[in-house]
Formats: structure tokens, C-alpha cells, sequence
């Protein structure tokens, strides 16, 4: 066992874990945070992606250890400091980008890595960046959309309620 | 309508909060005290026989607490068929045994025939390893024509592969014979309905509980179904007493049908719970999900469509095969025929309509219902051949159809196939898609395209589908073993919040929003002071589940029903309040008032005096505002729609592009236009992906070759345009009292038709000669095509 050190949500956190140990594990099984998902074993779905010193990292592909003095956020983290949704997860409820849920953290987590990489995409760079996350849901049509609300864009020409 | 929305309102989902925020709790996220993990171990060949299973050595490992193996659960019952089908020499279907664990045989890739339960997860899989099976491969069947021809059988004591041989209606069959025969022109055309594995995105999970001090079981369980799954471990599987065994589906990650029916999974955590004394969990690998979850479709078809010389339609004329896999599952019986053949008059007038279904066992997973379940299948054969019929007479494909339509005046319309359609107005659909589709433009924009050097095509479609699942005394008529109504309880609390109990259960659909849209409506209260609940058969009364888009239909029929009880109860103790007759109160905006005074009570104040009920009329009015009923619908619901979708070819390459996808669906009264919106993109989403990607392969041995991610093409955020969806054609269902039909599948049965027909229509304009491309119409069969032609 070897123990690890990391900030998760602007938290200090420690634990004892095995070599083999995954970050998508330590973070469900250890510390609790259930909001990040596993849907497949093989790094295509998505489900799983959280932040590592800001970057978008699907933590079933990464060891706990690796993360050993990293930065990391989660979903449980996205909310501003009232509580209330940010403003991507608000454009995702505004815009119905969610049906189960089970993709979702792993979307929002997707959405902001590529909006402070580029923080007013085209619909096309949108869909190509979310090629890592994987919906059964919604059709992506509202994910889109809701992504690029969330830039600021004006989406009222794209059809629905 | 109450100010944060009541019905037609686009109400803002507020179950999302908890998802976006990491806080929803599916069954994977929930650890119980003491808790240990069950890992199975499963087949790896297709068919086999058990020779010995030796598991000394395996619970001999650290940490292993028990290990079951078939032999474990002889002496309990199988998982059941929930619909009988007699074939047409009036024989039953087979029935053989499906065993929590396999016993004697093993019948498909990942078929489980053992399991191991451990303190940890990781010393569950090290046992498993350590299991030595002896198991004998069979040579395996897999393609239906060979295994109808098979002189060995996936059931032995059975000793065929066909589970029935099914025709409807068996008393047609002359009178299509010979309208096909004497047809001025017949248009025949053979398909296969490419095999689907849902894929919801949560893996199915299973956790068991139990208290043996008061004999309890628990089962937290991914379900679309809880009640159902109750009752199945109950009367079938395991003889727990339904009041002894609880089964809750907390925040379940899609369905789509995979969830519908009980799983050995859930018997075996059942039954190592009670041995071992401590909760048992077991959580699905993805790999394990494409395995063992029941998979969708698997059709091959031949129809054939009858003409006259004016293109008027004089008979269908369907054979399938379906494919029901290793053993039944729940519903599988019903998918391809109850809810296949009674949809093949489409929307027409045809007067002569004729299906075969031959179901065939062969070493692959299950199949059942997904996301369409049968109506897909039958959408598709129609579709397509109405669509080859066109070209082949020369006639424009819309017209063809529109010749045909059932017209708006026709309603009530008993269709040739056996069902009673409600109402509809195909034509308007088919007006209002040409407009919002801009059909006028569709020539300039093919110019464009072609400008690039790619083929652009336009195809189209109508479907209808009966769901709204289902009407007890018709379908009991039809073979099914269980009722097809829901329940709820609608319970007013004494500081006049609501809770209630539905039987119907929400994996994406939105029903804590819009069910209490429909409460606040008829309350005119805040629809924030009401809750569903939902999910947990301890606190509802009974409920058939959520599948066959029948939850707003059915279930929220049943909460309309006891929302009136709670009206009626209630203005009897406002009358006593305001010392009136219960005939003169009104309720409106939430008050109660003596019509043509100024006397009035709120909702709320009934509410605390129903459960404070000093002074209170004893005699005619008990305490409490609580009030349960139980909906069972007279028809089906008919939703129907016109779709139609524009694609790109790359002549060079074969790669198709779907540029625009346009749904017009007449889905009657709609209580949350948002969601409904989206539930059909979602299944536009799903019915591309059969058209164009996604396809279950099995090796002639019976290997699973799509078994992750990396092998089933899974559609994508970059494979899919944004969609067109209108409902404002909708004309109301007659017979509940909402006036709704459902909404959920519509996507998926409309679309993949539509894009084929697209497909057909870009080749031929490029001058190529093709006339059927199978789905998934990959980049290879769609170069291949060409090539060919």
C-alpha cells in the first residue's frame, strides 16, 4: 500500500492505496465521491472524466498514485460556492442536456475542459471534442446546445422547446 | 395553469440538479454494513456441456466466503416467459427452463454457471479464476437458417430450435395469398433487422439484503421494473413471499429495455445473502453487459407488397425469423409478435395483411425488447418496401403513401392486422414535415452537395405504433400472463404537500417533473409541494414499470384517477367546512368555494382539517386525504409520424453523413413539450445508430466479437446532426383521460427506415442501381453497393 496525497475540490485528502488501485476507484470507493461514474472498462465511454491539474483525464485510465500531490476536481466540486448549478450545469438543465444522468458528470466535466480551452466553439468542435463521451440518452442534440449556451453563444436558432 | 407550470408547460427537469451535481445515487454508488462482492464466473464457449465443476480450490481463497454452482439451485424455479405464443397448428411454444445458474449445459458466451462470493471484489475474480469447469464445447448455433436445420439443438429436451412457428392472423392467409397472387405488381424485398445491444450507460448492478430476524429480503437492483422483478423471484424463481422481499430501483442510468425483466444475477445475490448472513453486490463490467444483457431486433425478414395498376395497396406479406437467443427472456415471445405483427398494416388502408414469425433458439444472448421492441421491425419491412414498391412503379414515394393513408374521417379504423386505431391524421404529418423540412429546397441543396461531389439523398417515412402498454383483457386474449395496468397513490399530507406513489419508473424520462405538471394542474397548486416517489415496492402500491411508452399513458392515467378521488374527498370536507352542499363546491386555483359566494377554503386547509378532524362528519367522511387507484387502459395508444431525413454519400469512400433528420410525430396532448423533445432525440439518436454504425456480431463459433466499446460502434456526438422534432399535429387519444399516447420510442422506429430510404435515394440520383443496403450501412457496404451495381 502506499499512500497518496492529492487536493480534491480545493480539499486536502490522503489515503492508503494499492499500486494497482485506479483514481476512478479511490475516488468512488475510498472518499465516496459517487458523482464520478464507471460505464465501460475500456476508456471509451467517459463517464469517468474528472479534472487532474486541470486537465480532462478519464480517471479509470490513471492510478491512484499518479495522482499523488495533483489537483484534482470532480463533479461534487462544480457547483459555485452558494450551492447553485454553475453556469454549465444550469445550461445543462436549462436546455435538457441530461436524461439519466449517468453520462452527465462525466459530460460537464468534458464541457468545461474544452470551454476554457476554447471558450466559444462551433457546433462542429463541440461534437468533436465530446467524441470521448458517450450518451444513449439524449442524442447529444441538447448537449450541444447546452455546451454552447454555456460559451455564451445564442442557441435560439436550434430548434427544440 | 399553477405558475411554475402545469400541463403544456416546458418545465425544467428538477431531478437534473441532483445529476449534475453528483449527488443522484444509482445502485453502484450505494455500500451497505458488512458487505460483500459476488463475482461470476461465466462461459466462454457458446454451447457446451458441464462434465464437472470442482470448487475446492476456489473456496479455499482468501476471503471466499461461498461459491454456488447450478447444482445449487435445481430444486428452485426457472425465470419465466411472460407471454404464451401458440404456434398456428395450435401447439404452445417451448418453454425451456431458464436456471439462475446454468445447470447441466452451457447455451451462450457468458452464460453463468457459477459464482463466488468474498469480502472483496478482488478476491471474488481471484477465485473465479481458480473454479476448474470442465466443460465440453458443442459445435454452436448461431445463424437461424442453420439452426432451424440443425439436427442438434441448443435445448435438447426439446429437441428442436424453433420456439413457435406463429401466423396472424392465421385466418388471412388465403385471402392475402391470392391478393398477392392476382396483384397487377408485387414488390418483394428480404432484410435483416441488424441485432442492437441497448447499452444503457449504467451496467446492471444487484445488491441484496437480508434480515433474519424478521425473514427480509432486501434488492436494490437495476430495474426498469421493480414490481415485476418482485413478483417473478416471488411466484417463479425463488418462492420468497412477496411480502417478505423489497425490491428498490434508486436512480437508474437507462433502460431502454435491458432493465425490463429479472436477471439470474439478482436471484443468486438473493439467495448468498440469506446463506452467508451479510449483503452480497454484485456490479456488471461492461464486457459483462454485452454479454448477459438482453439484446434488440434480430429479424430476417421477407415481405412482400401487392399492388393494383393505380398503385393502391392490396396485401403485406411478411416471413421472419427471430432470433429469441439462448433461453427467454421476459418479454421475448411478445417482441415479434404481438408488438411486430399487429403493426404491419402500417398506416394504410390495406385491406389483406399476412406475418409468419418463426422464433428460433441459438447460442447468443438473449434477445427482447428494445427500444421500439417489434414496431421498429415492422416500421422497417413496410417502409422499405413501400419505398422499392415507388420506385418500381415509378410513382414519388410520398404519393404512394398518401394514396394510401388511412384519411382523418376513417377513425375509429379496424387495420387489417387486428388492432383498433384511435385517431390520427397522417396527411397533416406529412404537410407539416414537407414544411419543416423544406422540402421545396431539397433540389438546390442536392446541387450543392453534388457541387462538393458528394450524392445527397432524401428518404422518407410513416409509421404508426401501438403502445401505451397494454389493455389486460386484450392482451390476456393474446397470450400474456400478467396484467398491463399501473397504479398510484396520490397522498395529501396534513400541512398539504403531496407525495405521490406511481407504479411507473424514471431512468431519463423526467417523470418527477412532469408528473406533478399533471397533479398541479388538477389541484391548481404549486407542482413544487408535490413528490413522486417511485422505485420501491415497499411504498407503492403495485406498478407494471416503465417500457412500451406507457408511463404517461398508463400510469399517469392511474394518478389522474386518484387525483379525481382526492377532489371528490376533498370538497366534501370543504363543503363541511363551509357548512355547504359538496354539489356546489369548486376548485379552482386551489381554493374551494361555495359557487356564488365569497365562501371559500384553500387546498391546504382541507388538507390539515382531513387529518385534524375535530367536528368532523364521521359518519359520512373518514380522516385522511390519501387515495389509490389502479388504471387499466381500453386500447393501445397510436402514436404515428412522418420522418424524413437528408444524407450525403461520398461516392469514393461509402461514408454516409446525415445532414438533417426531421421528426413530425402526432404524440396527441403533451404535458411537457421539452421532454418529450427530447425522449425523441434520443431515439433519432439510436435509430441512426442502427442504420449507420452499430451492429452485434457473433463468430460462426459463437464468440462475441462486439463486446466493448472498441467493437460496437456506439454513436457519437460527432456522428449525429441536430434534429427537427414537431408535435404540433397532435390529435388526442380517445380513451384516457389525459389524452396522451407516448412518446419514448417513436424516435427509434421512425428513423431507421428513413435514413435507408435516403441512403437508396442518394445512390440512385449518382445513377447507381441499388435498391437495399442491410444496416448498419457501414462505409464498406455502401462502397460495396455501388461497386456492385
Amino acid at each position: 500500500m502506499t499512500k497518496v496525497t492529492m487536493t480534491i475540490n480545493g480539499k486536502s485528502v490522503s489515503g492508503e492505496v494499492e499500486g494497482r488501485t485506479l483514481l476512478s476507484s479511490f475516488l468512488r470507493e475510498d472518499l465516496h465521491l459517487t458523482g464520478t461514474h464507471i460505464g465501460c472498462d475500456t476508456s471509451q465511454c467517459g463517464a469517468c472524466v474528472v479534472h487532474v491539474d486541470g486537465k480532462p483525464v478519464k480517471s479509470c485510465t490513471m492510478f491512484a498514485a499518479e495522482a499523488d500531490g495533483a489537483d484534482v476536481a470532480t463533479i461534487e466540486g462544480q457547483a459555485n460556492a452558494d450551492g447553485s448549478l454553475n453556469v454549465i450545469q444550469a445550461a445543462f438543465q436549462e436546455h435538457h442536456g441530461l436524461q439519466c444522468g449517468f453520462c452527465t458528470p462525466g459530460m460537464v466535466m468534458s464541457a468545461a475542459a474544452l470551454l476554457k480551452d476554447n471558450p466559444k466553439p462551433s457546433e462542429a468542435e463541440v461534437r468533436e471534442y465530446l467524441e470521448g463521451n458517450i450518451c444513449r440518452c439524449t442524442g447529444y442534440h441538447n448537449i450541444v446546445k447546452a455546451i454552447m449556451a454555456a460559451s455564451g453563444q445564442d442557441v435560439s436558432a436550434i430548434a427544440a422547446e | 395553469m399553477p405558475k411554475d407550470g402545469g400541463i403544456g408547460a416546458p418545465t425544467r427537469r428538477r431531478e437534473d440538479v441532483r445529476f449534475l451535481t453528483g449527488t443522484g445515487q444509482y445502485c453502484d454508488d450505494m455500500n451497505m454494513f458488512g458487505q460483500t462482492a459476488a463475482v461470476f464466473a461465466r462461459s466462454t464457449v457458446a454451447n457446451g456441456v458441464i462434465k464437472s465443476i470442482d470448487t475446492s480450490a476456489a473456496e479455499a481463497m482468501p476471503g471466499v466466503l461461498a461459491v454456488f454452482t447450478g447444482e445449487d439451485f435445481v430444486e428452485v424455479g426457472g425465470n419465466p416467459a411472460g407471454w404464451l405464443i401458440n404456434s398456428r397448428d395450435g401447439t404452445p411454444m417451448h418453454e425451456p427452463k431458464r436456471p439462475v445458474l446454468a445447470h447441466g449445459k452451457v447455451r451462450h458466451v457468458g452464460d453463468a454457471y457459477a459464482a463466488v462470493i468474498a469480502e472483496t471484489i478482488e478476491q471474488a475474480k481471484d477465485a473465479v479464476e481458480a473454479i476448474e469447469a470442465d466443460i465440453e464445447e458443442l459445435p454452436a448455433i448461431v445463424n437461424m437458417k442453420d439452426a432451424l436445420a440443425a439436427d442438434h439443438f441448443v435445448h435438447d429436451e426439446i429437441g428442436t430450435n424453433q420456439c413457435f412457428d406463429w401466423g396472424w392472423i392465421e385466418d388471412n392467409r388465403a385471402a392475402t395469398d391470392a391478393a398477392i397472387k392476382g396483384a397487377h405488381h408485387v414488390t418483394t424485398l428480404e432484410l435483416v433487422n441488424n441485432r442492437l445491444v441497448p447499452n444503457a450507460m449504467e451496467p446492471r448492478c444487484s445488491m441484496a439484503q437480508y434480515n433474519r430476524a424478521n425473514d427480509e429480503y432486501v434488492l436494490h437492483t437495476t430495474s426498469q421494473n421493480p414490481h415485476l422483478t418482485r413478483l417473478l423471484i416471488s411466484a417463479f424463481v425463488l418462492g420468497i413471499p412477496e411480502n417478505k422481499l423489497t425490491v428498490i430501483a434508486p436512480d437508474v442510468g437507462g433502460g431502454f429495455g435491458s432493465k425490463i425483466y429479472h436477471y439470474g444475477e439478482e436471484a443468486l445475490v438473493l439467495a448468498a445473502a440469506k446463506k452467508i448472513g451479510r449483503p452480497v453486490k454484485w456490479t456488471a463490467d461492461r464486457t459483462e453487459a454485452f454479454l448477459t444483457d438482453a439484446h434488440g431486433r434480430d429479424h430476417v425478414t421477407k415481405i412482400e407488397l401487392a399492388l393494383d395498376k393505380d398503385g393502391n395497396f392490396l396485401a403485406f406479406r411478411t416471413e421472419t425469423m427471430a432470433n429469441v437467443g439462448a433461453y427467454l427472456s421476459n418479454f421475448s415471445t411478445a417482441t415479434p409478435t404481438f408488438l411486430h405483427g399487429t403493426l404491419m398494416a402500417g398506416n394504410y388502408t390495406v385491406p389483406n395483411v399476412y406475418v409468419n414469425v418463426k422464433a428460433v433458439f441459438t447460442n447468443t444472448a438473449p434477445v427482447d425488447a428494445y427500444r421500439g421492441a417489434g414496431r421498429p421491425e415492422a416500421t422497417f419491412s413496410l417502409e422499405r418496401v413501400i419505398d422499392k414498391a415507388a420506385r418500381e412503379i415509378g410513382m414519388d414515394p410520398i404519393e404512394l403513401r398518401r394514396k394510401n393513408f388511412i384519411k382523418p374521417d376513417q377513425y375509429p379504423f379496424a387495420s387489417a392486422a387486428g388492432l383498433e386505431y384511435d385517431s390520427g391524421n397522417y396527411d397533416a404529418l406529412m404537410d407539416q414535415m414537407e414544411k419543416v423540412a423544406d422540402m421545396a429546397g431539397f433540389e438546390a441543396r442536392r446541387k450543392a452537395s453534388e457541387k462538393k461531389g458528394k450524392l445527397r439523398g432524401f428518404g422518407v417515412n410513416a409509421y404508426i405504433e401501438a403502445c401505451g402498454i397494454a389493455p389486460s383483457n386484450l392482451v390476456g386474449v393474446l397470450g400474456s400472463r400478467v396484467g398491463l395496468y399501473d397504479a398510484a397513490t396520490v397522498r395529501v399530507n396534513a400541512t398539504g404537500n403531496l407525495s405521490v406513489m406511481v407504479g411507473a419508473h424514471s431512468h431519463g424520462q423526467g417523470h418527477e417533473t412532469a408528473f406533478p405538471q399533471v397533479v398541479a394542474e388538477m389541484l391548481g397548486i404549486d407542482p413544487q409541494s408535490i413528490d413522486i416517489v417511485h422505485g420501491d415496492t415497499s411504498k407503492i402500491p403495485f406498478g407494471m414499470g416503465t417500457y412500451g411508452s406507457r408511463s404517461l399513458a398508463v400510469c399517469g392515467s392511474a394518478v389522474v384517477r386518484a387525483t379525481e378521488k382526492i377532489i371528490n374527498k376533498a370538497k366534501k370536507i370543504a363543503a363541511h367546512m363551509l357548512e355547504a352542499s359538496d354539489g356546489d363546491i369548486e376548485l379552482k386555483d386551489g381554493v374551494f368555494s361555495v359557487a356564488g359566494t365569497d365562501k371559500s377554503v384553500t387546498f391546504g386547509e382541507v388538507a390539515l382539517k382531513a387529518y385534524i378532524p375535530h367536528e368532523f362528519p364521521l359518519e359520512d367522511i373518514e380522516p385522511g386525504l390519501e387515495e389509490t387507484a389502479f388504471y387499466d387502459p381500453a386500447n393501445f395508444t397510436y402514436p404515428s409520424g412522418a420522418y424524413c431525413c437528408e444524407v450525403e454519400v461520398d461516392p469514393d469512400t461509402g461514408k454516409v453523413t446525415v445532414e438533417s433528420m426531421t421528426a413530425v410525430d402526432d404524440f396527441g396532448n403533451v404535458i411537457n413539450p421539452m421532454i418529450v423533445t427530447g425522449q425523441v432525440h434520443g431515439g433519432l439518436g439510436q435509430g441512426i445508430g442502427q442504420a449507420l454504425l452499430e451492429n452485434t456480431t457473433y463468430d460462426e463459433n459463437g464468440q462475441l466479437l462486439s463486446a466493448s466499446y472498441m467493437d460496437y460502434v456506439m454513436p457519437r456526438a460527432d456522428d449525429l446532426p441536430f434534429y427537427t422534432v414537431d408535435h404540433s399535429q397532435g390529435n388526442a387519444c380517445t380513451h384516457n383521460p389525459l389524452g396522451v399516447k407516448g412518446c419514448g420510442e417513436a424516435g427509434a422506429i421512425g428513423s431507421p427506415p428513413t435514413v435507408v430510404n435516403a441512403v437508396i435515394d442518394a445512390l440512385q440520383s449518382g445513377g447507381k442501381n441499388v435498391t437495399h443496403i442491410d444496416m448498419p450501412m457501414t462505409p464498406h457496404r455502401v462502397w460495396s453497393a455501388m461497386q456492385n451495381a
